[in-house]
This record gives structure tokens, sequence and C-alpha cells, in this order.
């Protein structure tokens, strides 16, 4: 029998290329990050000593790591838990048909579809530290005086408003899509009958629309939780970390020690110390997969 | 007819109106922001007592000019168009072919390959980008546009495999099984009847894997370190974001030339990103 007949033969050379690439590229790679983490490699150095554990230990006893663990906590459950609400909100809202929406739904996409290192730009001149546009604004309605003005990146507490503030821009269209999706899933008939049954507005939402789109607002929130958890972006490009290490994440902590500090093994004992939280919300999706094959 | 949920009544329609024109200015206000000061004058840009909502100074030209003769910005463009077109070549070559085997070939063990593959997707750069920094350098390719069209792949291919299954799962089998019996083989029929009817899924993959080159941040940041190979999404923020002197008009010009026109073409695709974002989620 040929090849291009053999089905066995042919699903395994189709799908080859791609296992292999992504275990070269993937596989292969996070395996050396464990490695790496065990090790005291450096940047340019040619030692390779195995330490145990000692990159985890000297982290753990490091402040500016507490620091950061507790910022990228902080950072993602409360930008997340924001898009959760906002998201819920502006989906139930878009689900009324009129006219322009095609130009709403643009606007409101622009932040997911535009690379995220500009967009954040566009809002480092936002919250510039003299010309902030809020801040004439602030200004201009008397709220703040001529002299006195907040410093938004400079400010601990301001930081990280702003990058919460920033991840949550970017974060939104995303988790609305998904679940304007779940929300037009849902068959009219059940809008219907509850109509006839007279349920009220917030009846209707708690006993009806939110149970069923439970299932894909959470693969929504996991999937804004994980970028938000792992990601530097924002934080790079507005604070780098900054001021006092008040804004450090962790990813962004992982980059500072590795590629400007050399400290190859140090960074990735950092960066691993995503896995478990990462592990966690693949133990969810994998969950939420099987859950939706039963019903 | 009104869908169950939407808020009823007169009083209800001028809060959903309200609610969707907050978020969507609050969605587009820095791109706004963007192309308000891409033509503003220097001088008008840097004196807080200007009004920054207008224009006090009459509109000008002088920071497209700089962005387009004085910076690297074509250069960077350039990069990013080469990168991303040899990416999206391999990305299809590879992704496509083992869509199909998922799908259709694999059966069982297939499905859980195909949710394994998704999930190499919650790996982010943070974790790789130290060990595939030593790669790069052992490949001699440190500061090469080849670095990243090695490394990018490796998450296009996860998620555009995982798209192109879902696509090819809604073709009916008869399809092939018709062109089988006229004679061609399994490939054949994928190759001449599979992929002719899945052009709009091809365009998809197209679409996506070239946004996820453009937005791609850390990789590019640490491979490459000489400012004429850089893409654009770290060209702009490393290299016009510079000590104290900021040329704002330059740089917002840059953010919004390379922001905006993408996401027209993205919009066009998104259901459908969506779909393949969530099928394991909904469908299973």
């Amino acid at each position: 029998m040929r090849l291009a007949d053999d089905e066995r033969a042919l699903s395994r050379v189709l799908l080859a290329p791609a296992v292999l690439y992504i275990a070269l590229l993937v596989g292969g790679p996070f395996v050396l990050a464990i490695i790496y983490s065990l090790t005291s490699i450096s940047l340019g150095g040619h030692s390779f000593n195995f330490v145990g554990l000692q990159n985890f230990q000297a982290a753990l006893r490091d402040p500016s790591f507490r620091r950061a663990l507790g910022n990228t906590v902080l950072f993602a459950f409360v930008s997340q838990i924001l898009v959760l609400v906002l998201a819920s909100v502006l989906a139930i809202a878009l689900q009324r048909e009129f006219r322009g929406k095609w130009l709403v739904r643009l606007l409101i996409l622009l932040p997911w579809v535009a690379p995220i290192s500009l967009g954040t730009i566009g809002w480092l001149w936002i919250f510039d530290s003299i010309y902030s546009v809020i801040n004439w604004t602030l200004r201009y309605l008397h709220i703040f005086g001529a002299t006195t003005w907040p410093i938004w990146l400079g400010q601990p507490k301001l930081a990280m408003v702003s990058i919460v503030t920033v991840q949550v821009w970017r974060t939104l269209p995303l988790a609305t899509v998904i679940l304007l999706g779940g929300l037009s899933g849902i068959p009219q008939d059940i809008h219907d009958a509850a109509e006839v049954d007279g349920a009220r507005f917030f009846r209707h939402m708690f006993q009806i629309t939110i149970p069923l789109v439970l299932p894909i607002s959470l693969v929504a929130t996991l999937f804004g939780f994980v970028f938000a958890f792992t990601d530097m972006i924002v934080v790079y490009v507005l604070t780098r970390g900054g001021p006092f290490d008040t804004t450090q994440v962790l990813a962004s902590l992982a980059f500072f020690k590795s590629v400007d500090g050399g400290d190859l093994g140090g960074g990735a004992a950092v960066a691993l110390f995503l896995l478990p939280v990462l592990a966690a919300a693949a133990v969810g999706m994998l969950h939420m997969a099987r859950r939706a094959e039963v019903t | 007819m009104a869908t169950g949920q939407a808020l009823h009544g007169a009083g209800g329609k001028v809060a959903n109106f309200g609610i969707i024109a907050a978020f969507a200015a609050f969605a587009a206000f820095p791109f706004a922001w963007m192309l308000i000061t891409t033509f503003k004058r220097t001088g008008d840009l840097l004196d807080p007592n200007h009004n920054p909502f207008l224009y006090s100074q009459p509109p000008t030209l002088e920071n497209l000019r700089v962005l387009f003769n004085d910076t690297l910005f074509v250069r960077w463009a350039g990069n990013t168009m080469f990168i991303g077109v040899l990416v999206v070549l391999i990305t299809l070559l590879i992704a496509v072919p083992a869509g199909y085997s998922l799908a259709r070939l694999t059966g069982a063990i297939g499905e859980q390959l195909g949710v394994a593959m998704f999930l190499t997707y919650l790996v982010p750069p943070t974790i790789l980008f130290i060990p595939l920094s030593r790669v790069v350098s052992i490949l001699h390719l440190q500061d090469s546009p080849w670095a990243l069209v090695l490394v990018y792949p490796s998450f296009t291919i996860p998620f555009c495999t995982w798209l192109m299954m879902g696509f090819f799962k809604v073709i009916p089998k008869d399809v092939e099984e018709a062109a089988m019996i006229d004679g061609l083989s399994r490939f054949g029929a994928f190759v001449r009847v599979i992929l002719p009817m899945s052009i709009a899924g091809l365009l998809t993959v197209v679409i996506f894997t070239f946004t996820l080159v453009l937005q791609e941040f850390v990789y590019a940041l640490t491979f490459i370190s000489s400012a004429k190979n850089f893409t654009v999404s770290v060209g702009v923020p490393s290299f016009l974001v510079r000590g104290d002197v900021y040329f704002w008009g330059s740089l917002m010009a840059a953010c919004f030339i390379a922001s905006v026109p993408i996401a027209f073409l993205y919009n066009l695709f998104v259901d459908r990103f969506i779909a393949g974002f969530t099928v394991g989620a909904v469908k299973g």
C-alpha cells in the first residue's frame, strides 16, 4: 500500500513535524529551564555546577522576590476580577442589536489586537508625570490645584493602579468576545420560557443567564489570569518594576535577573515559581473540557 | 425581537447606550490620543498650560517625517514583515497537516494529543526565554531575525493546529469518502478536495499567526541586541523611548501606524478565532 493511502502511517507523517517542533522548542527548553534552576549557570560564564535547590531558597529569602510574588498575585487577581465583572456588563449590553455595532466592536477589540507594547506606550504618555492628560483634566475640573498633582507611575500605590488599569484595558476585549459567544449560544426558548414564567431582569440574570455562561466565562477568566500572571510587557514598558520594586512582578524580575543581571540559574528559578499556578490552570481547563464532553 | 436578558424600556435603552459608549471610549482612547499627538508640534505638546485636547498651534506632519526619515521605523517594519511572512509559511506547512491528522486520522489518541498541544500554549515565554536564549546562541543566531523565525512557530503551531482541527472536524466525512471512491488517495483527497474547502480556515491561520508575530515582545527583546534588527513591537519602546528625551509625536505616530490597520483586518476574522479558542471548552 502506498503511503498516501496508508492511514496510520499518513497520520503520523502529517502530525510528526508539529510534534517534533513543539518537543524541540517548548518541551526541550522547558526541561532545560528546570535544569538551569538547579545550577549556578550565568550569562557568558561556563560554570555549570549543580547547586540543588539553592536558587529557590535564595529567591525565597530575597525581599525583592517576595515583593514580586505578592505584586504578581495582587496584579493578576485584581485585574482579572475587574475584567470578569466589566466584561459581563459589557457583553450583556452588547447583546442588543443597534446601528453601528460593527464599529463599536472594532473599537472595543482594538486594545487586544494592537501590539501590547505599543498600546502600553500610549498609556505611558497618558500617565506622563508632567503632561498627563488625566492630570490636566483633573486640574481643569479643580480637583487638584496648580502645584500638586498625582504622579501616576512614580507613586507606589498609583503605579499599581496604573498597571492594573492597563492590564484590564488589554484583557477586556478577549473576555467580552468570549462571553458574548457564550451568551448568544443560549437557546432563545430558554429566555422565552423565563419570560412566560414572569422572571424579572435580575432573577433572569442570576438564575438563567449566569449559570449557563459560567463554564465559558471560567475559560475566559483562566486565560486572562494566565496572561496576567506570566506576562511582563505592561510592567516593563510602564514602570520597569519601579518605583522601588513596588510594581515588580515575577516575570519582569526573572527578566531583569537573567538578562540584565546575567544570573540565568536564579532567573530560571524565579520563572519556575509560576509553574504551580500554570499547572492548576491546565488542570482546570482539562476538567472543563471533559465536563463539556459529558453534557 | 428583544433578547431575553436585555434591560427593557426606554430607561434600559439609555443605560445600555451609556454603558457601551463608556466602554468604547475607554478601549479607544489611547489610540485616539496617539492620533491627536501625532500631528502636534513639540512646543504645543510640551506646554502644560495648553489644552491637550485642542491644537493650540497648527497641526504638523513633522513628527511623521522624523519617524520615517530619521528613525529605523521603516527598517523595523520591514523586519517584522520578513519574520511574519516566514513564520506564516512555516506555520501553514506544519499546522495544517497536523490539524487534519488530529481531526480525521488519529482517533482517541489524537484527541488527547490535541489537548496536550493546546496546553503547551499555556507555557509562557517567561519560562522559556532563558533556555531558548542559550539555544539561540549555540546555533549562532544571536542578534539575527532568523532566531525569531525559528522560535515564533513554537507558539503559532500549537494554536493554529488546534484551530485547523476545529475547521476540519465540521467538514462531513462523506466529502473525502466520495473523493476516494473517485480514485483519489487519502492524501490526494486532503490536498485537492479538503484544502480548497478550507480557504477561510487557512486565511484565519495567516491573520492570527501574523498578529501573534507582530505582538511578540519578550523573545525579540532577549535575542536581538542591535537596533537595526529589531521588530516594531520592541524597536519602538526600546529605541524611541530613550533617556529623558521623548519624541512623543513620532512615538505616538509609530504606535498608531503599527496598531490600527491590522485591527481592521483582524476584526473580520475574530469570530472564527473565538470559536477556535473555546472549542475545547464548549463543544468538547
